[in-house]
């Protein structure tokens, strides 16, 4: 696997990966214990609607979408978000082309779990937040990630949370379905 | 060569590399997208302001150009030239200060004159300047749109998206350029994107509709237009411009139709699988058969629609874009 594919939204950076934290099965069991949590939580007869986030949080929608199907027999409704165009430091980070959003159902009145693979400042969830009110109103929004790396700078908390893994803000977190590892990144 | 138009200027496509172009191209994808959507609006571009200066009347460009600003959340000034102080005599320089005294952060502009946006670019070089079609010279949006418009076409085909596909579906396309060549900027623009690409590009013209200095061109000339019909993959029809003169090029227009025109009896030789496009506005019953722009193999309507996120894609490069990023 490698690791600095998966590294998209700052692509021109490289990381290098120190150690693995979760193999791949490890992140299998957590996705499916986050599924868990989610049918414990949402009412029988509310099914919600997942949203990978572009680029790394869709493989963690399409597994949790997997997981959730398999719990509930029921099938899940999936797509992905793309925010690049609603961030809100354009200016400031390199300019990232990911892949365009897909929001397969009408949105409106549903209950959506952004899904996103690392939750660090929170601002790709609040530009998420932006974006899904050009695409309807949702009844509520929920967020699952796989990892929370802490290091806020708004008001965002996460609903279900694969691993909490505190950092420093020298190091950094590449998270895919095939394992966890903690790196430094260094621009190429 | 520019690898990127990020940050920069859109003046011509004769500077743009592969790279550069399938950027634009990519980036377009991600907006057909939005242009999908029910509220077909981002804020990429919230709070810019881009001014569009259209010297020369245009009905499509215009408007998708000013579409596609507002489409970013940008704030527009539209300047009407027919109503405004250049009737006065106001000089370009002139009015592009005056605009940029309001504060801008690009400019679309459309002239007469080959090279006005070059020299725009001068005057205001913290301003962003988008060529919307300079004289004979360059319409850089027109050649990305229809090199965007083929690779949609052959992609959907493929099953794939154009972005999955890069340049692949370019290498080796046979495309054919016919008619005005002489006075059309939009095949200048078509000819550098396209072979940028990788596709093999050839010209059908009478003798006085080619300009004097094709052997700088990475281009081949052909003489008989129906042989050319059997190769081309594509067939760009370019319009005849008889606002420009081109009258007078041709002995008559039924003589050129007979000559040069795209009739429904050459399309029905076409290629299987060939595309037909035209920049528009079509002098239907000149350089092509109403019925053949009617024909499935044509993709006009597409082109236009296109049109709106290809200059979504540069407004938003060349506006957000940061040129030391991309320099290399």
């Amino acid at each position: 696997m490698d690791a600095h594919a998966s590294a998209s939204s700052r692509s021109r950076d490289t990381f290098v990966a120190r150690s693995l934290l979760l193999t791949g099965d490890d992140v299998r069991r957590a996705v499916r214990r986050m599924a868990h949590e989610v049918v414990e939580r949402v009412r029988d007869d509310d099914s919600p609607v997942l949203l990978g986030l572009q680029t790394g949080g869709v493989a963690f929608a399409q597994l949790l979408a997997t997981s959730l199907a398999d719990i509930t027999s029921r099938p899940v409704d999936h797509g992905t978000l793309d925010v690049s165009f609603y961030r809100d430091d354009l200016e400031r980070r390199p300019f990232v082309a990911s892949s365009a959003s897909r929001v397969p159902v009408d949105l409106n009145d549903r209950l959506v779990l952004l899904v996103d693979d690392v939750l660090f400042t929170g601002r790709t969830i609040r530009s998420a937040l932006n974006a899904l009110a050009d695409f309807g109103r949702p009844r509520a929004v929920q967020l699952a990630v796989m990892v929370d790396r802490g290091h806020r700078e708004l008001p965002i908390r996460p609903d279900y949370v694969g691993k909490n893994l505190p950092t420093s803000l020298s190091e950094d977190i590449v998270a895919t379905v095939e394992g966890v590892w903690i790196g430094t990144r260094t621009p190429s | 060569m520019n690898h990127s138009i990020r940050g920069r200027n859109l003046l011509t496509l004769d500077t743009l590399s592969d790279r550069a172009i399938l950027e634009v191209l990519d980036t377009a994808e991600l907006f057909v997208e939005v242009n999908q959507r029910t509220i077909k609006k981002v804020p990429a571009l919230k709070g810019r302001v881009v001014a569009s200066l259209f010297y020369e009347e245009s009905t499509r460009t215009r408007l998708s150009f000013e579409t596609a600003a507002k489409r970013l959340s940008a704030d527009v000034l539209s300047l009407a030239v027919a109503s405004s102080s250049v009737k006065k005599g106001e000089s370009l320089r002139d009015t592009i200060a005056t605009i940029d005294a309001l504060g801008i952060d690009a400019v679309v502009l459309r002239h007469q004159s080959s090279g006005a946006a070059h020299q725009v670019g001068g005057y205001v070089p913290h301003v962003r300047v988008i060529n919307a079609g300079d004289g004979l010279h360059q319409h850089p949006t027109q050649g990305l749109l229809d090199a965007f418009t083929v690779r949609q076409v052959l992609a959907e085909r493929a099953h794939a998206k154009g972005s999955e596909t890069g340049k692949e579906l370019f290498a080796g396309l046979h495309v054919l350029i016919v008619g005005d060549i002489r006075h059309s900027r939009v095949a200048r623009s078509d000819i550098a994107a396209y072979s940028a690409l990788g596709a093999e590009v050839r010209v059908a013209a009478p003798g006085t509709l080619l300009p004097a200095s094709l052997q700088d061109w990475p281009v081949e000339v052909v003489d008989d237009f129906d042989e050319a019909l059997q190769w081309a993959d594509v067939v760009g029809v370019l319009r005849l411009q008889r606002e420009r003169g081109t009258g007078s090029f041709v002995p008559s227009l039924a003589e050129f139709t007979q000559t040069h025109g795209l009739t429904l009896e050459r399309a029905r030789r076409l290629r299987p699988g060939a595309i037909v496009m035209h920049p528009g506005p079509m002098n239907r019953g000149v350089e092509i058969d109403s019925a053949v722009a009617d024909l499935p193999a044509a993709v006009i309507e597409r082109q236009v629609s296109n049109g709106v996120p290809i200059r979504m894609a540069v407004l938003y490069l060349s506006i957000t874009g940061d040129p030391e990023e991309t320099r290399s």
